[in-house]
C-alpha cells in the first residue's frame, strides 16, 4: 500500500523556495497566485493492505524522521 | 587535549578541522561515522560538509550514524562537543541543540569572511573572547537560516545559550542568511555543546585572510 507523506514548512516559517518560485510565475505572467508554498511529498511502499496499520506506521515514521516538528508539518494521504 | 573529529560519508572539512586543532596543540583523531568508539576525547569536533548528501534535511541522517549515538552518551554526560556548519545541523536533528535549520533566505550558497559578534562569553568555548567582541571568520552554508519557537529563544537568552551573532564591521547586526535575531551560534542548556554556522577553522592563518578563529577554539584548551 502507498502511503504519501506531505512536508511542508509551517506557517510561520519563511519559505525562500516557494517565494522565488512566486517570484517566477508572476514574471510569467501569473497575476492570481497569491503565494506559492513548496513541500515535499515521500511515498512509503508498505507492506500491508490493512490501511490504519499503514497510516500508523508513516506517522511513526514522519515523527521520527521525515518531518522535523521545529519547522515542518506533514499530512498522511493513502494513494 | 584530545579531540575526536566525527567523519560521516560527505564531510568535507574533516582534515582543515584536524589541522587547526593540531596547531593549537591538541592530539586529533578522526572516527568513522559507524564506529562506537569515541576514541576517550576531551573534545568531539562535528565537522562541516555535505553528510549523507543533505538527503531529506541537512544533518537528519547522519543523526543515525553508529557514532552519534556514542555522540549523544559523552554530551549527555557533560561531554564537550562542537558542532561547525553541517556539524550544527547534525546536533539540531539529533536534538542536543534546540531549533532547526532552513534555507537562506535569499536561497543562495553563501561563502564569504562575516563579522560575528560574541553575545555570551560564559561558557568554555568562548571564554578568551568579551561580550562585545567582533571576530571575522569565514561562512559557507546554503542552510544556515536558524529558527526556533519563541518560547525556547527567550529560554535560551536568559540562560545564555545564544553565543554569537552576525554583524557588519562595527557591530551593527547585519544578517546573511535570515536567522532568527542573526544568531549564528549557540549552546545547550548544560554550556557543554555547542554549534555555529561559521568556520573557525578556516581563520588560523593570516595568509588564509584571518587569525580570529584562533582565539576562539583555544577556549577548549584551558
Amino acid at each position: 500500500m502507498i502511503i504519501a507523506v506531505n512536508v511542508h514548512l509551517k506557517k510561520g516559517v519563511l519559505d525562500p523556495q516557494g517565494k522565488a518560485v512566486h517570484h517566477a510565475l508572476e514574471t510569467l505572467g501569473f497575476k492570481d497566485i497569491n503565494g506559492v508554498r513548496v513541500g515535499k511529498q515521500i511515498l512509503l511502499d508498505i507492506d500491508t493492505e490493512d490501511k490504519e496499520k499503514a497510516v500508523a506506521l508513516a506517522k511513526k515514521a514522519a515523527d521520527e524522521l521525515l518531518a522535523n516538528p521545529v519547522i515542518e508539518n506533514y499530512e498522511i494521504e493513502v494513494k | 587535549m584530545k579531540v575526536s573529529v566525527i567523519v560521516f560519508p560527505g564531510t568535507n572539512c574533516d582534515r582543515d578541522t584536524k589541522w587547526a586543532f593540531e596547531k593549537i596543540g591538541a592530539e586529533v583523531e578522526f572516527v568513522w561515522h559507524n564506529e562506537h568508539d569515541l576514541k576517550n576525547p576531551d573534545l568531539v569536533v562535528l565537522p562541516g560538509g555535505f553528510s549523507y548528501g543533505d538527503y531529506l534535511r541537512s544533518g537528519a541522517i547522519a543523526r543515525f550514524s553508529p557514532i552519534m549515538q556514542e555522540v549523544k552518551n559523552f554530551a549527555n554526560k557533560g561531554g564537550y562537543v562542537l558542532g561547525i556548519c553541517n556539524g550544527f545541523q547534525i546536533l539540531l536533528e539529533s536534538h542536543l541543540l534546540p531549533g532547526g535549520m532552513t534555507r537562506n533566505e535569499n536561497l543562495h550558497f553563501i561563502s564569504k569572511f562575516h563579522h560575528l559578534k560574541v553575545i555570551n562569553n560564559e561558557n568554555k568555548f568562548l571564554q578568551n573572547l568579551n561580550v562585545g567582541d567582533i571576530v571575522n571568520i569565514p561562512i559557507a552554508h546554503a542552510e544556515g537560516n536558524y529558527k526556533v519557537d519563541e518560547e525556547t529563544l527567550k529560554k535560551m537568552y536568559d540562560n545564555g545559550q545564544v553565543i554569537l551573532k552576525y554583524c557588519d564591521k562595527n557591530g551593527n547586526e547585519s544578517n546573511p542568511n535570515g536567522s532568527v535575531d542573526s544568531i549564528a551560534g549557540i549552546c545547550n542548556e548544560n554550556k557543554n555543546v555547542f554549534g555555529l554556522m561559521p568556520h573557525p577553522e578556516r581563520a588560523m592563518e593570516s595568509i588564509l585572510g584571518g587569525i580570529d578563529g584562533i582565539k576562539m577554539i583555544e577556549g577548549f584548551m584551558k
